[in-house]
């Protein structure tokens, strides 16, 4: 059946091999190229009928609006929330996604980040390329930065705010020969303590005590939120671990061995390192937030491969910075490509700019399965992995 | 003083344990401490160490001939290393003096270190967070690919307790596991291969973890990089000696392997210029084994091998000869 005929819309950034295979097939016009062409749009929007989305650009219900012809959305991600189903389904659209075939890439992602956070990878790398190294031992510079904070933030009698109290970094070897500590805070107004004699103790004990900052993330427990695919693929490799797995879901699944809760906050209560891997949805919005965050405790660290809505970014912002929550691993944020300012100055989150299914071998098995969808509904025929 | 009734233990630069659980340890064992001496360590030996029995060291104290005939009473090395490349074991092995290592107290972390570096090497984590961090994302837009970890061959260089944890946690990412070890081990599902040359061959990532001997030195040497080819990818947790490291940076820098995961390097803490500026290299401090868990778990075991020696019991994690 020919269907080079066939008038798709792709939205963007996709992979250039997706690209490719969708122009052998059809004529395709890419969203960029037609949003500052008013002209072009008006010329082509009676005649498109697929759109090819990702998990940055969907359908929303004005773009389905201006397309009357539009008969299928085949997204290039197995997240659908920023196609309107509501209106897809009163339209008779098809709405496609790429469910299993990036299981494992997103899996391996929140692993690579759980990993990252707890020990420190990332971290460690720039401590090494900043050729510091040589200067001194990286567990013993770290560790005495982080204790000073905490003091005095415990200590001074100012409410702190949400601004807290930063110390300067003091080297080791200033500390041994007596030099005062000089700190600077912001937002101070309660006069506080001493802070010379409260922090060269603190100091002093840190010499003596020998310091290792990193957690052992073998062993630890691990909540999942969201056991679908990808969170049964998260739980399989934290096994591996000796991790002990726990899970909060919608409801419980009997065919799993792990420990259900049907409460979230007694999930994160109950675990060291929360996996947030679950579809956002009205019900799922902001699911994260500053009950569960607390519950989870100053030790615990969450990762985020799901969508950055599923979390009250401000309040994860504010945990952080406050030692509220000792680290956090996130691939998405809630205003992409937008990460919080004061998110990339900690050194307890690892960053990544939404990559997780972001391999050679699975874009290509995204991709083909996006093809497959679209050929499938022009010949009439089911297509492979339909949403509705 | 009640510390004349305790046994002595020799000290010549203290190990991270000892500083950490000195107040510990000194409930039990009288230690001298060789490095707050103004003495040379040879004139400090001969002052006091005549009858010295024990010595705690890590591995960056090398334990040599020199060192050991100034020990004329010494029966037992205690290291907090699994590493043993720092002592000299045929002059120990000649005296009958024992040793006693950190068992498998970091085998765990040390194995998560791996797979974490594997990882950050094959899906770009580091790379991928600096580009964040440098505000990059909004004008860059997409980041480039990475590779797939499932499905993957990895060879693992020395099979044990530490290569065994990665070999475990690899298969549940879908990797298929060979390795390379001094003898075929018995009930194992991973194919054998009798050199690195021909694991690398069969491998898209090698990952070493055995011991640094006369054996292994710069066993990772170009024939092995060139086997493993463009793409390969080498992640180091064992000792910078056992890969050649001046080829290691050159096949990086002229792209004839993909990418490397270090921990350990030739000249800690000396690293090649190159490697500084590359970004498809992740590195690390020499940190595979630093968690507070380990920690509290190899004092035990330190502490448990001292007294055990001197209530002439068998030692708890001994250095067996193969």
């Amino acid at each position: 059946m020919k269907m080079e005929n066939i008038r798709i819309l792709l939205t963007y950034p996709v992979p250039e091999y997706l690209v490719q295979e969708l122009e052998k097939r059809f004529t395709v016009f890419k969203f960029r190229d037609v949003a500052s062409n008013p002209q072009l749009l008006g010329e082509i929007s009676n005649s498109i009928r697929a759109i090819v989305g990702t998990s940055a650009w969907g359908a929303d219900a004005g773009l389905i609006d201006a397309l009357p012809k539009l008969e299928i959305v085949a997204s290039y991600s197995v997240g659908f929330d920023k196609i309107d189903l509501v209106k897809c389904k009163e339209r008779g659209i098809t709405v496609t996604n790429t469910p299993d075939v990036l299981s494992d890439d997103v899996a391996d992602c929140a692993i690579g980040l759980a990993l990252a956070t707890v020990r420190r990878i990332c971290v460690c790398d720039r401590f090494v390329r900043g050729r510091k190294w040589k200067e001194g031992e990286f567990e013993l510079t770290t560790k005495f930065h982080y204790t000073i904070r905490k003091t005095l933030m415990k200590s001074c009698k100012c409410d702190g705010g949400t601004k807290g109290h930063y110390s300067k970094f003091m080297s080791l070897n200033d500390l041994c020969l007596g030099a005062p500590l000089k700190v600077t805070r912001s937002g101070c107004s309660g006069g506080g303590i001493s802070e010379k004699v409260h922090c060269v103790e603190e100091a002093i004990h840190l010499k003596s005590r020998g310091t290792y900052f990193d957690q052992k993330f073998s062993g630890k427990s691990v909540g999942i939120v969201g056991l679908g695919r990808i969170g049964s693929a998260i739980a399989k490799r934290a096994e591996a671990f000796g991790c002990k797995i726990s899970y909060h879901s919608r409801s419980e699944k009997p065919e799993s061995y792990y420990k259900f809760y049907p409460n979230l906050i007694d999930l994160a209560t109950n675990c060291k390192i929360l996996f947030v891997a679950c579809a956002l949805s009205k019900g799922t919005h902001h699911i994260v937030d500053r009950k569960v965050i607390d519950a989870l405790g100053p030790k615990g660290i969450i990762v985020n491969i799901g969508r950055g809505a599923l979390i009250n970014e401000p309040e994860l912002v504010s945990a952080l910075l406050e030692g509220r929550l000792a680290g956090a691993g996130l691939d998405v944020f809630e205003h992409e490509p937008k990460v919080p300012e004061e998110l990339l100055r900690l050194e307890n989150v690892v960053l990544q700019p939404h990559v997780g299914s972001d391999t050679v071998e699975t874009s290509i098995a995204m991709s083909d399965l996006v093809i497959k969808n679209l050929e499938a509904h022009f010949q009439n025929k089911p297509v492979l992995t339909p949403v509705i | 003083m009640a510390e004349d009734h305790l046994p002595q233990v020799l000290v010549l630069r203290p190990p991270k344990c000892f500083t950490a659980y000195e107040t510990q340890f000194s409930e039990k064992f009288h230690f001298l401490k060789a490095w707050e001496s103004p003495l040379p360590t040879t004139d400090f030996l001969a002052t006091h160490a005549a009858s010295v029995e024990a010595i705690l060291c890590n591995s960056f104290t090398p334990i040599t001939a020199d060192i050991l005939h100034h020990l004329p009473s010494l029966k037992l090395i205690v290291t907090t290393s699994v590493g043993h490349d720092h002592i000299n074991l045929p002059e120990c092995r000649r005296r009958g003096i024992s040793i006693a290592d950190a068992g498998h107290v970091f085998s765990e972390d040390c194995a998560d270190l791996a797979v974490g570096l594997l990882i950050d090497v094959l899906r770009k984590i580091s790379a991928a967070d600096r580009f964040v961090r440098a505000g990059l994302w909004p004008i860059s837009g997409d980041y480039p690919l990475g590779s797939k970890l499932g499905g993957k061959r990895v060879g693992i260089v020395g099979l044990g307790s530490i290569g065994l944890g990665v070999a475990k946690r690899l298969e549940a990412f879908g990797c298929i596991i060979s390795y390379n070890s001094r003898k075929e081990k018995a009930n194992l599902p991973y194919r054998f291969y009798s050199n690195a040359c021909e694991l690398g061959a069969n491998s898209d990532a090698l990952v070493i973890c055995c011991a640094l001997n006369d054996e292994t030195h710069h066993m990772i040497n170009k024939e092995v990089m060139k086997a493993l080819g463009k793409e390969g990818v080498i992640v180091n947790v064992g000792r910078g000696a056992i890969i050649d490291e001046k080829e290691l940076v050159q096949c990086l820098v002229e792209g004839e392997i993909g990418g490397a995961g270090l921990d350990v390097f030739e000249n800690e803490p000396d690293l090649p210029e190159e490697l500084f500026t590359l970004d498809n290299v992740v590195l690390s401090p020499h940190l595979a084994v630093a968690t507070p868990e380990s920690l509290s778990g190899l004092f035990h075991l330190m502490m448990g091998n001292l007294e055990a020696y001197f209530s002439n019991k068998p030692l708890l994690s001994p250095l067996l000869d193969e």
